[in-house]
This record gives C-alpha cells, sequence and structure tokens, in this order.
C-alpha cells in the first residue's frame, strides 16, 4: 500500500515503540499532524516550547532508558530544540529529533522559515539526516533510531521536507539495519579484561569511579555486584547517581568540584582507580595535574574517544559496561582464595576512608529561624516514594539535591551534568511523567532556572501530568553568587533576582496549586500536603539567602584542595 | 608532527563537513586536505595533512573513527605510504631567466604547460619534499602564483586498504 511520508514517519515510530511524543505544529510539519490527528497510537504531547519539548523527551529516555522522540517545524521551531539537542548529546541520551524542512527545491533559497539545522546541530548530534527521497524514509529512520541507541547513545537529528511529508511510495521498515561505517565495540577483550582484575586484586588502595555510561547501559545491578563481591569504595558522578547505591557503606558518594570531603580524598590518594563509564570530566577531576597522582588507571568505556582524551590511562577496556562488568564478575569468581586476600590487604584502605568520613561527613549548620535548603531536601527524600523520580535543572539546587537526596536507583536522578542547562528540570520532569503516571515526579529548581521553562506549567496541567515542582528561591541565582562571594569580593553583579514573584498565585494563573514556607517548621507539613495533592503543585521555599555548596574545589584546583567552611 | 590520513567515507553530502567540522571544533589542525572518488563509487577518499603529539593523533584518529560516514582511517605516517603532490607554478619568465627555468623544469622531469613572452606555467607532481625543492630553485626567478593539491596517499605493497 501506499503511502505519504508523513505517514510513512508515524508508522516507523510504531515500529520503534514509540508510544509518547513531545511535538510544537507549523507549516512544514503540518502534514505530519494532520496523519497524527488520526493516529491512536502514538499519545502526543504538546508543550508551550520547542525546546522544553525536546527535554520533556529526552526526561522521558532518562527515565525509561528509550529513544525520546521530538518533533519540530522548520526555522525558529528547528532551533529552538538546539540547546534541548546539545543537553542529551553532552550526556549521551538516546533521542531522535524530527525536524520540518522547507521543501527540497527551495532548499538553500532563503525561504520562509528557512535555516540549515543539520548544520547548526552538526557540533551537537551524533549523526543527522536530511531526508530527500520519501523512498528513504524508512531506512534512514531505522538508522536513526539504530544511531541513537548504540554505542554511546546520543541524539540524531532527522530533517524532513515538506514534499517528502507529501510524496507517496511504498511502506517498507526493514528488519534489521547494517552500517558499514558504524559498528561499535561491545564485547570487552578478555584477555584486557583477566589483565585488569589481576592488576584490581595487587592493589592496596582501589576506587571505583563510575559515570552515567553504566546507567545507560542498564548496568546498575552489575556494578553494585562487582563492587560488593570485592569490598571496593564507590564513587559516582553527578550522572553516576543511583548506579551504586548511596546508602551502603562502601558508597563515597558523589566526587569532584562538590564531592564528598572523603571521595575526593580518596581520589587523590587511591593507587588503582576503576573508571566505569565515566569520562574524567573537568568538574571532576579538578587540576589535571594532581588528579589521582599515585593511581593505576583502568578504564572501561563504549567510547574509544572518552580513553586517555583527558588523563593517562593504564589499561583501557573498550565495550559495554554490562558486558564488561559480567565478564569481569566471572573473573573474580574464579579467584576465590585471591579475592579473599585482597580483601584483607584493603583493611587498612577502608579505615583510612572512614577516618575522612568521621573527620568530614557530609553536613550543614541547622537553623531554626531560616529555612536550610539541605533540610529541604532531606525533608523531601524522607516523605517521598521510594522510587521518587527527581529532575533538576543547574545550580545550587542541583548540587543540594545531588548531595543530600541519597539515590540508590538507576534512572531515578535526571538532571543536566555536561552541559548544565538551566530550564531542563521542568520540562525534563513532564517527559518522565508521561513515562510514568503513576509514579511520583519531583523537580527540584531554582528561582532562576524555573523561570526558563516556566509556561510548562501550562502543559503539566492540561496533560494532567502531576509534577511536584520544588523552588528553592533564595531570591539569586545561587551558584553564580557563590562563585561571586568567594572570588569576585561579594561583587554581586546581575546575580540579584530582586523582584519577588508569587508563585502561589502563578500556579492557580495556570490552574495547579501553589504552597510557600517561609519558616524551617512549616518544611515537613508543606511536603506532605504538596505531594499529596492529586495535580500539578509548586512547593516554595524561602531558603537562607546566601548558603554556600560546601565542600568546593575551587576551579582549577587539585581535587584535595576543598573549600570546607566559608 | 606532521601526519598524512588517509579516510575512507561514505561517498554522500555533507560528509567534509563532518570531518572539518571535527577539526575545527576541536581545535585540531589541518594543513592540507583533498577529496574525491575512490574506484568504489560509493566511497571518497580524503586525505589530509595535520600536526600534533602522539596524544593529539591518538584523538584525531578516533573522533574521526567515531563519525557515522567514516569507513576506515589509515596513518602513513609510519612510512608505510607513498605520497604524492601536483603542483601548478606560474613564474616570471623573460630574458635570460627563460632558460634558467626550462633547465630547472628539465631537471625535475616537470612540464611547463603555458607560456607566454613574460612567463611559463609548470605542472609538477612529486613526494611532497621534491615540489619543496623545485619551489626553493623557482622562488628567486619571481613566483607569482602557486596551487598545491596537497599530499595524496596510497599504502605500499600488494593490499588495497580493505586487505
Amino acid at each position: 500500500m501506499k503511502m505519504n511520508g508523513a505517514r510513512i514517519l508515524l508508522e516507523c515510530l510504531k515500529k520503534e515503540g514509540v508510544d509518547t511524543i513531545f511535538g510544537y505544529p507549523g507549516g512544514t510539519v503540518i502534514n505530519i499532524y494532520d496523519e497524527l490527528f488520526s493516529c491512536k497510537e502514538i499519545r502526543h504531547i504538546l508543550p508551550r516550547h520547542e525546546q522544553a519539548g525536546t527535554h520533556a523527551a529526552d526526561g522521558l529516555a532518562r527515565a525509561t532508558g528509550k529513544v525520546g522522540v521530538a518533533i519540530a517545524t522548520s526555522g525558529p521551531g528547528a532551533t529552538n530544540t538546539v540547546t534541548a539537542i546539545a543537553t542529551a548529546y553532552m550526556d549521551s541520551i538516546p533521542m531522535v529529533i524530527i525536524t520540518g524542512q522547507v521543501p527540497t527545491p527551495l532548499i538553500g533559497n532563503d525561504a520562509f522559515q528557512e535555516v540549515d539545522i543539520i548544520g547548526i546541530t552538526r557540533p551537537c548530534t551524533k549523526h543527522s539526516f536530511l531526508v530527500r527521497d520519501v523512498k528513504e524514509l524508512a531506512t534512514i529512520m531505522k538508522k536513526a533510531f539504530h544511531i541513537a541507541r548504540t554505542g554511546r547513545p546520543g541524539p540524531v537529528l532527522v530533517d524532513l521536507p515538506k514534499d517528502v511529508q507529501i510524496a507517496q511510495t511504498e511502506f517498507h521498515y526493514p528488519d534489521t539495519i547494517e552500517l558499514r561505517s558504524y559498528k561499535p565495540t561491545v564485547e570487552g577483550h578478555p584477555r584486557q579484561i583477566e589483565r585488569a582484575i589481576s592488576m584490581l586484586l595487587a592493589s592496596k588502595k582501589p576506587v571505583v569511579y563510575v559515570g552515567g555510561g553504566a546507567i545507560l547501559a542498564e548496568a546498575a545491578g552489575e556494578l553494585t555486584a562487582f563492587c560488593d563481591l570485592l569490598g571496593v569504595p564507590v564513587t559516582t558522578t553527578l550522572l553516576g547517581l543511583g548506579a551504586y547505591p548511596e546508602d551502603r557503606p562502601n558508597s563515597l558518594r558523589m566526587l569532584g568540584m562538590h564531592g564528598t570531603y572523603y571521595a575526593n580524598m580518596a581520589m587523590t590518594d587511591t593507587d588503582m582507580l576503576v573508571a566505569v563509564g565515566a569520562r574524567f570530566d573537568d568538574r571532576v577531576t579538578g587540576k589535571l595535574s594532581t588528579f589521582a597522582p599515585h593511581a593505576k588507571i583502568i578504564h572501561i568505556d563504549v567510547d574509544p574517544t572518552s580513553i586517555k582524551k583527558n588523563v593517562r590511562v593504564d589499561l583501557p577496556i573498550v565495550g559495554d559496561v554490562k558486558d564488561v562488568l559480567i565478564k569481569m564478575i566471572k573473573e573474580v569468581q574464579a579467584h576465590p582464595e585471591k579475592v579473599a586476600a585482597f580483601k584483607e590487604s584493603i583493611l587498612p584502605w577502608s579505615a583510612q576512608i572512614e577516618g575522612w568520613k568521621a573527620k568530614h561527613p557530609l553536613t550543614y549548620k541547622h537553623a531554626a529561624s531560616v529555612i536550610k535548603p539541605q533540610y529541604v531536601i532531606e525533608k523531601l527524600r524522607e516523605l517521598s516514594d521510594p522510587d521518587v523520580i527527581v529532575t533538576t535543572d543547574v545550580g545550587q539546587h542541583q548540587m543540594w539535591t545531588a548531595q543530600f537526596f541519597t539515590f540508590t536507583k538507576p534512572r531515578t536522578l535526571l538532571t543536566s551534568g555536561g552541559l548544565g542547562t538551566m530550564g531542563y528540570g521542568l520540562p525534563a520532569a513532564m517527559g518522565a511523567q508521561a513515562a510514568f503516571p503513576e509514579r511520583q515526579v519531583i523537580t527540584i529548581c531554582g528561582d532562576g532556572g524555573v523561570q526558563m521553562n516556566i509556561q510548562e506549567m501550562a502543559t503539566l496541567v492540561q496533560n494532567k501530568l502531576p509534577v511536584k515542582i520544588v523552588i528553592l528561591n533564595n531570591n539569586f541565582l545561587g551558584m553564580v553568587r557563590q562563585w561571586q562571594e568567594l572570588f569576585f569580593d561579594k561583587r554581586y553583579s546581575q546575580t540579584c533576582m530582586e523582584f519577588p514573584i508569587d508563585y502561589i498565585k502563578l500556579a492557580d494563573a495556570y490552574g495547579a496549586k501553589g504552597f510557600r514556607a517561609t519558616k524551617t517548621e512549616e518544611v515537613e507539613d508543606m511536603i506532605k500536603q504538596g505531594l499529596a495533592h492529586d495535580g500539578p503543585v509548586i512547593m516554595e521555599f524561602m531558603i537562607a539567602r546566601e548558603e554556600k555548596v560546601l565542600p568546593m574545589v575551587p576551579a582549577g584546583a587539585s581535587l584535595n584542595e576543598m573549600v570546607l567552611n566559608a | 608532527m606532521k601526519h598524512t590520513i588517509s579516510v575512507l567515507v561514505e561517498n554522500e553530502f555533507g560528509v567534509l563537513a563532518r570531518v572539518s567540522s571535527l577539526f575545527s571544533g576541536r581545535g585540531f589542525n589541518i594543513d592540507c586536505l583533498s577529496v574525491a572518488p575512490t574506484n568504489d563509487e560509493t566511497i571518497s577518499r580524503i586525505t589530509l595533512e595535520t600536526r600534533g603529539d602522539e596524544q593529539i593523533l591518538e584523538q584525531i584518529n578516533k573522533q574521526l573513527n567515531k563519525l557515522i560516514d567514516v569507513i576506515k582511517v589509515i596513518d602513513f605516517t609510519d612510512g608505510s605510504g607513498i605520497e604524492r603532490e601536483m603542483a601548478l607554478i606560474k613564474v616570471t619568465a623573460e630574458d635570460e631567466s627563460r632558460a634558467e627555468v626550462l633547465r630547472i623544469v628539465d631537471i625535475f622531469r616537470a612540464k611547463i604547460i603555458d607560456v607566454t613572452p613574460r612567463s611559463y606555467t609548470i605542472e609538477t607532481t612529486g613526494s611532497p619534499a621534491k615540489i619543496n625543492a623545485i619551489l626553493e630553485l623557482l622562488r628567486p626567478l619571481g613566483l607569482k602564483e602557486l596551487v598545491r593539491t596537497g599530499p595524496v596517499a596510497i599504502g605500499r605493497g600488494a593490499k588495497g586498504w580493505k586487505g
């Protein structure tokens, strides 16, 4: 049966098991929307901004592990998705973004709402396609999903001219796809894995350092089993939070710029660093020349470019993190006597780490007079469901969430780590809630970032997505203010949000419910009320205005040069 | 250190842009670049000359391989390849220098491809070192214009790149 390109696109999405998409109509996607009008299998959610719609698809992808799908029209619709595409690219999130394009004969003519979106997004997509013939469309869609979800995942953009959406052809969706130029290495090299285990078992001060790759590979279970088998300490990056339960004794929690004292000290002192799906980002390593100076480094990653990009590596293992960990577990289990000796030999190291934990635990000063943001985060953890999904924006609230929430499950923290995108939290929560209508979804925001996509309140209410929006309001762009306080002589240039917003009225205007707490004793009750409300909610906490995120490794300093009190 | 790298890519539009934006986006240098289809018309061959230490070259190699349209990357710096380049050279040739230019052309087995009473245009091919050598000799006589293709390279021995 012949179909037009727009219909073929939707049939491809169905074949890929896509049930929820986020998109915004416009002139060059109107044919797709006409087909969507009678399509029952795909739920389309209309955001109020293409950036938010694309973030929502990202949130859905992070929460579920599926490929997120977003649609935007040509020109401004397409450019509005760029920040969200770059966000997904930096954090390796599988997505397919479909943009309308002006009809093929008009491309290059500066037509109305024409933009070279392939060119604009080239540095922030894993790959992109311009569909020039409707006969290529199904194969391109198959390739797009394959590329997005395999290897190191990432966003793939498909630019679809209007005339291709109208043109007709037979629909045939390929069952499999083979790309001669794209064959990611999935299986870890057995000899390298053997060598890694023998190196590891010979060490005295091992640390396992875990990034988002472990979660992307669905390897949290294997990771936890492997680390617990050996009794080694585990620290995670921001994106790795939840890969290893933070409530276990061997957890060092997060490392890096706002990581724990004990994680950063362990990184500095370790003689064996096992990096698992992490990429040695500058916020993690601090000053590179003094990073893990005594350590041999084993690096497991599916992306060879991540290996030896920033730090020297003694033993690389290219492969899918899950596959490699399964083989590593087998290798460990084959040598029970060596493992027993190893566990014995790292006892002094464990004691040293316990000493650091006792000396400088993750903590903050309580205050009765004013709400401490860390207290709000602790209470949110305590009062929310065990399988709650938390999203954040970027800044102080994000770091407090990372430090004090205690993540124990993968895919429960959705946050923009690499790009650091303000305005990510609310739409990402929208995507997660659309995927999991029955689970609690909380977005924790600051008063800066929440305003960057506040219009999505309408989408939440309209689509009955009961996201709980927490605003930690200090009337500052707090993280920049903190830097200004510490490094710029308290010259608070343009970081004070002098103008107060009535978030209760704002919630009301959107048909949601708003709450505000100004005193510590109100926090607990308000969280209970907010979480119990069955629709979208804003919970605003007026927090200590000049509270800082600590510890802090100043930019360019070594990991052991932390500011602990300031 | 200079490296000559061949990149076998899908012969599709936009591939060159991906390769060049990889270099510019990551602060790598491209000194020379040439592109043309191969005996398999679905595959194009990009030959480029770049510089960097071992770590940078490893990153260049890996990043090129990471591009979806890249089929194979070959670094010829270890002497495993033969490099050739072509240059078109317009040189001043008047009175007594006309004979000198012809002598140089003869020695280098180059060709005169255009003549005017005041100039010669020369075509020469060879290793980049040979091109540099003829340029050294022609430069004092008055070099008006120079066009170089940049090197292309092919592996030594009986095997093609597919092995």
